[in-house]
């Protein structure tokens, strides 16, 4: 399609005669290329789709109680129950939220405002990649040993292998809204006297606040769909245990984990609601963190 | 620096603030060394010549021969590396050189989306659709799909900023030759992004070597057997991890934190390789 043909030249006889196998490969490979795009949006489909019809009529039999009763205890008995693992999940994610956006956001300040191209700056940045790539069972063990092996099954342990997670990707993400801050608008204020911590508190982190947020955000959406950390750290509780500090806790995500792998169709059932449950959190959060995304597009 | 020599005294806070900063960046390095030293520590004992030898995995025995499961990862890391490569790069080349500008935010969602599903929910549909109604069962194939489908976000996205960095000089080039759309992508696009391509699989596979959950759904947790069979069940690394932890004692336990620390190391491995190859070849084409 994108040879050029001048019928004027005598040239575009054969011009035209030898793109017909070049035209066919053509075609073919972007038609390979749709067809990847095709087998991609298949398995996306299929899990919302299995997800939503074996979900919602169960998440919604007798609303609220799927999302309000406790866990039945035994898992083979029929019958709605969630609350405990929905606000399990809360307070996993919350907490973990609450410890590592913080500390990423100092973090990426340290690396963009204080420690820029320097040793140790490079020597952070460099760990926080190999860091993402820790395999999330293993940040899991690390807090067991840490914590759990010590204190005992809490959601503090949860959120706190959460954390660790979130932090290299909080880092990652905030540095580079960080450096799409105009120097300018720092030179300003230093101009004024303003003091470095008060001019990043005060001018350059409400610049990049809509893409910190967006990229926090993310990874929150992230964080909340983990299971395999909390397999160590959380425990199996079937009633509600708003204690963050104390005592087993549960989550939406180790709950789908536990009755997929029952062969009892009540437990499986209850997963599915719970994957439907967890699925629209996530999306809920991704969401946002595309609003947030859309202010700063705005901005700009 | 210079601009905060020119002011009269460094004010209290505004050193604390430095402190604070400082010690949440320190806190990655800390954080690192720590996972290192205190699981190795624990996983110790663990340790030993048959641990990467032999195939015998049994708790009553007390024997752990952690063979079986370094093979189960690089085989299903090995499927779905198969089937995540050449849908990725399709989807990439797709998105970046054939589609109109209008379509390519959509399509970017879509496969955003993808990675946004957690994976306990793709472990489930594994488990309760794909290896019950498609007649695959609970195997090594299985689990392959499954990862292959979860590491298609991370090596597309890669992907697509790898191929964004060819010159348009060079793309033009090709098609002022007369070359095809295709002939310009083999001519100018791949040539140009094959570095970085091979970091972005790289990257993929790491995340495939290490993702538990939904392999353990699927997997099939056949313990000792190292087989090429697609469709025989299997186990994997973290898979093992995740679903003998429950009744697992303190040697049993030991040796699943000396699965870990393994894992650890090689999913590290892989991707410093992979993170060195993606910098050095985007670095390479900023400079050309």
């Amino acid at each position: 399609m994108t040879t050029t043909r001048d019928s004027e030249s005598p040239l575009s006889i054969d011009l035209r005669a030898k793109p017909s196998w070049r035209t066919t490969v053509n075609a073919l490979m972007i038609g390979l290329m749709g067809a990847a795009l095709l087998l991609v949006a298949i398995p996306l489909v299929a899990v919302l789709w299995s997800v939503a019809s074996r979900g919602l009529g169960i998440a919604f039999a007798q609303f609220p109680d799927f999302f309000t009763h406790t866990i039945p205890v035994v898992s083979r008995r029929p019958g709605p129950g969630m609350g405990p693992a929905i606000v399990g999940t809360l307070l996993v994610t919350g907490g973990a939220t609450l410890i590592a956006v913080p500390l990423g956001i100092l973090g990426a300040i340290y690396l963009h405002e204080y420690g820029g191209a320097g040793l140790f700056a490079r020597l952070v940045r460099f760990m926080a990649t190999v860091m993402t790539g820790v395999p999330s069972v293993v940040m899991g063990l690390f807090v067991y040993l840490l914590w759990t092996f010590n204190f005992g099954y809490s959601a503090f342990g949860g959120a706190l292998a959460l954390a660790c997670l979130m932090l290299p990707v909080v880092i990652g993400s905030s540095e580079q809204m960080l450096r799409l801050v105009p120097p300018q608008l720092r030179e300003a204020a230093y101009a004024l006297g303003t003091t470095k911590s008060r001019t990043i508190l005060t001018v350059v982190l409400p610049a990049a606040l809509p893409g910190i947020v967006s990229g926090s955000l993310l990874a929150v959406a992230r964080a909340a769909g983990e299971t395999a950390p909390l397999l160590f750290a959380v425990g199996a509780a079937t009633a509600y245990n708003p204690d963050l500090f104390h005592d087993a806790n549960t989550a939406l995500s180790v709950q789908i984990f536990a009755n997929a792998n029952s062969s009892f169709a009540a437990a499986q059932d209850r997963a599915w609601a719970a994957a439907l449950t967890l699925v629209l959190l996530t999306f809920v959060v991704t969401l946002l963190a595309r609003m947030f995304t859309a202010r700063l597009a705005l901005k700009r | 620096m210079q601009l905060s020599d020119l002011r009269g005294h460094k004010h209290y806070s505004d050193r604390a603030f430095t402190g604070l900063a400082l010690a949440a960046a320190g806190l990655v390095v800390l954080i690192l060394g720590m996972i290192a030293v205190t699981m190795t520590r624990r996983a110790w004992p663990a340790f030993g010549v048959t641990f990467f030898s032999s195939t015998r995995w049994s708790a009553a025995d007390e024997l752990y021969g952690a063979l079986p499961f370094i093979w189960g990862t690089l085989y299903t890391s090995a499927i779905a590396i198969a089937i995540a490569v050449p849908v990725s790069l399709g989807v990439a080349l797709f998105i970046t050189q054939v589609a109109p500008p209008w379509l390519k935010r959509p399509m970017v969602s879509l496969i955003d989306l993808l990675a946004v599903v957690p994976s306990v929910v793709f472990g489930l549909w594994g488990v309760l659709v794909l290896s019950q109604h498609f007649g695959l069962g609970r195997s090594f194939l299985t689990a392959g799909i499954i990862l292959g489908v979860m590491i298609i976000p991370i090596i597309t996205s890669l992907a697509r900023e790898v191929i964004e960095t060819t010159p348009a000089s060079d793309k033009e080039a090709a098609l002022a030759l007369g070359a095809t759309r295709w002939e310009m992508i083999r001519a100018s696009v791949l040539p140009h992004s094959k570095g970085g391509l091979v970091g972005a699989v790289m990257l993929g596979l790491g995340r495939a070597m290490g993702e538990t959950i939904a392999a353990a759904l699927v997997i099939g947790s056949a313990i000792g057997q190292i087989t090429v069979n697609p469709l025989a069940p299997g186990n994997s690394m973290p898979a093992v991890i995740a679903n003998e932890w429950g009744e697992a004692d303190g040697p049993h336990k030991a040796a699943l934190i000396a699965l870990a620390v393994a894992l650890f190391v090689i999913t590290i491995a892989v991707n410093l390789i992979a993170t060195s190859i993606v910098q050095r070849s985007m670095k390479r084409s900023r400079g050309a």
